[in-house]
């Protein structure tokens, strides 16, 4: 296609081509005299006040001088006040409040000095540089068939003098080299999917195999002492880690890792409402427990309304109905929240005898497996 | 007129506008919602009891029954105890001035005496959480390191039972519905301990041996704490974290963006 025309009309919008100097630019329309709107044209150039009179000019250059100068003190001001303005002090910035004066000082200061210097520029190009228009023609985007020729005989030779033809064993070792060479990189994004551990995301601390097969006692975060059944009064909400989080926080090592999929959050409520038998047979008279890692992206859903028995994830509004197992009924989550299985021991204190019975928290692939 | 229909297309016209609507909306509101019944009944009574009760009978009963029993528009009040009185009354919370999803805090239609005198007949009814002990709404000040060491274990015990639902500075937060968790800076300490052994609305209870009376006390001194601590940051826009500080970036920085792009864009004159 000719660049000087456009695809729809064939009878001709296409360009006047006009000398180096023309401003105006017109349709062949117009020419021919075919019935058609009128094409404006470009507007007349307005000569600016700085361009006729040298008075205006001087001005402006004075103006931009003047930003420039302005920009030069404020990052004076910057260097000053960063030596001279001490840690500590405030003051009272209307509108704002209290607020530190070093922080404002010199975020203004700087803030200032790059400003001014770029107002400076653009008044400079507005006021001063040339503003006329140019009409600039389109040319063949293709170099011309000898300069191909001449490329292609450049790379030719290159290629010749390698003498990677003739050398067969160079080619395949360096392509092999190099071919190998990107694995790695491909190696570092796959290998940082996820754990190579599946049963890593599997495993929490509630597992009893990680107390001895014993039953783990329910313990209050963050004050880690037991919570005794009779403690635990309707409506209340305990927020429970186990037992076996202790050795991690003597030994100040994982502990946040542990932690993270062992929130668990105990709620009791009047036993009648809650509409599923293994929800019912797996607290005590109400007491229930149920990990606190939302199924959807693992965030801690901790937001209980007493009245509707609705638990609240705050990250993204999963909502789960504690009297039905707390099961999903609002937002993205796509499965019920797992529930620990709790008894009473003997000495009264809630304990989980055996772990939960499926991995909490979001979602991953293996995780049927 | 003319000089009003000649500016109609003026850039500050829309929001002038705005604005406008606005003003009117909000005041039309404020001047046509439901007012505060005033029925604070002066009944002397020999003791507080009978005092109580007479009160209850001229405020409460239409909602809670004549024998606190509750009715379909208001619970039984049988068990709360004095603490929950004393909260609900003692914020303003009851009376409700109209239904709602939850009664928020309000004027305080009752005198001290009054509001001690309801509580003690409430707490007649049956077996309760009573008013707390002043020995635990007294706030630990800071300064001392054991009181520093108390006011940073309130804020560890706050973060993990209450930050969910009230924020990580008490600013408060919605739940479902229209419900929300309030505010906590303008709740006095005797409210905020009720509030934790009652379990108002939504909230749910935290007994004293969930959360003992100290453990407590240390929550109450961190969020006083926090209070009175010196916010250097400027606006806290709420406390509300990346969604409030997020808008005001948009609205503030982009305007300022906007504003550039339109004058690079002018030509000169």
């Amino acid at each position: 296609m000719n660049d000087n025309e456009t695809t729809d009309q064939g009878t001709g919008t296409s360009l006047v081509r006009t000398s180096g100097e023309g401003r105006e630019v017109l349709p062949a329309s117009l020419i021919t005299g075919v019935d058609q709107f009128e094409n404006p044209g470009l507007p007349p150039h307005v000569h600016r006040a700085a361009d006729d009179d040298p008075a205006a000019a001087k001005r402006a250059e004075r103006q931009v001088a003047t930003m420039f100068a302005l920009s030069m003190l404020g990052t004076l001001v910057f260097i000053v006040s960063y030596f001279a303005v001490p840690d500590e002090a405030t003051f009272f910035f209307p509108g704002i409040g209290l607020a530190k004066t070093q922080n404002v000082v010199l975020g203004l200061s700087l803030g200032f000095s790059i400003f001014f210097i770029g107002i400076g520029a653009v008044h400079w190009a507005k006021t001063l540089m040339s503003d006329e228009e140019v009409v600039e023609e389109r040319h063949e985007q293709a170099s011309s068939p000898e300069d191909r020729a001449k490329a292609v005989a450049v790379v030719n030779a290159g290629v010749e003098s390698t003498q990677l033809p003739r050398r067969p064993l160079i080619k395949y070792s360096l392509g092999g080299a190099l071919g190998l060479f990107a694995l790695p990189l491909g190696l570092q994004v796959a290998g940082s999917l996820g754990p190579t551990d599946i049963e890593e995301l599997k495993h929490t601390i509630w597992d009893v195999k990680d107390n001895g097969g014993k039953p783990i006692r329910l313990m209050r975060d963050p004050e880690m002492t037991p919570i005794r059944f009779d403690e635990v009064t309707s409506g209340s909400v305990f927020h429970v880690m186990p037992e076996t989080l202790q050795k991690y926080l003597d030994e100040g090592k994982h502990v946040l890792e542990a932690k993270a999929k062992a929130a668990v959050i105990l709620i009791r409520l009047d036993p009648d409402l809650i509409k599923v038998q293994k929800a019912k047979d797996w607290g005590v008279d109400g007491v229930v427990a149920y990990s606190k890692i939302c199924t959807h992206v693992g965030c801690a859903v901790g937001l209980y309304e007493q009245q509707t028995h609705h638990l609240l994830c705050p990250c993204h509004q999963s909502t789960f109905d504690l009297t039905e197992d707390c099961a999903v009924i609002f937002g993205p989550a796509k499965r019920p929240l797992p529930q620990l299985k709790i008894t009473v021991d003997d000495a009264g204190y809630l304990v989980a005898p055996e772990g939960f019975a499926e991995p909490v928290g979001p979602s991953f692939w293996e995780r049927a497996r | 007129m003319n000089a009003l229909a000649a500016r109609r297309r003026h850039p500050a016209a829309i929001v002038v506008l705005l604005l406008l609507g606005l003003l009117v909306t909000g005041g039309a509101y404020s001047f046509l919602a439901p007012k505060d019944a005033n029925a604070a009944a002066t009944t002397a009574a020999a003791d507080d009891v009978a005092k109580g009760k007479d009160l209850f009978i001229a405020n409460c009963a239409t909602c809670h029954g004549v024998a606190a029993q509750g009715t379909k528009s208001g619970p039984s009040l049988v068990g709360v105890g004095a603490a929950s009185v004393d909260f609900q009354v003692g914020t303003g919370r009851m009376p409700l001035a109209g239904p709602n999803v939850q009664a928020p805090v309000n004027k305080v239609k009752f005198d001290d005496e009054q509001i001690s005198a309801l509580a003690a007949y409430v707490a007649s009814l049956g077996p309760g959480p009573s008013v707390p002990d002043e020995k635990y709404t007294t706030v630990i000040q800071p300064g001392t390191p054991e009181n520093n060491k108390a006011i940073a274990e309130g804020g560890q015990i706050f973060r993990v039972n209450c930050a969910m639902c009230h924020n990580f500075a008490g600013a408060g937060g919605a739940l479902t519905r229209g419900k929300y968790a309030p505010a906590l800076d303008n709740t006095t300490p005797k409210h905020i301990y009720e509030a934790m052994v009652t379990g108002p609305q939504s909230m749910p209870v935290f007994n004293d041996m969930n959360l003992t009376p100290e453990s407590k006390q240390k929550v109450i001194s961190y969020l006083k704490a926090q209070e009175s601590q010196a916010n250097v940051g400027g606006l806290t826009l709420g406390n509300l974290g990346p969604v409030s500080e997020g808008l005001f970036a948009w609205v503030f920085a982009l305007g300022i963006l906007i504003g550039c792009a339109v004058w690079l864009g002018k030509k000169a004159a």
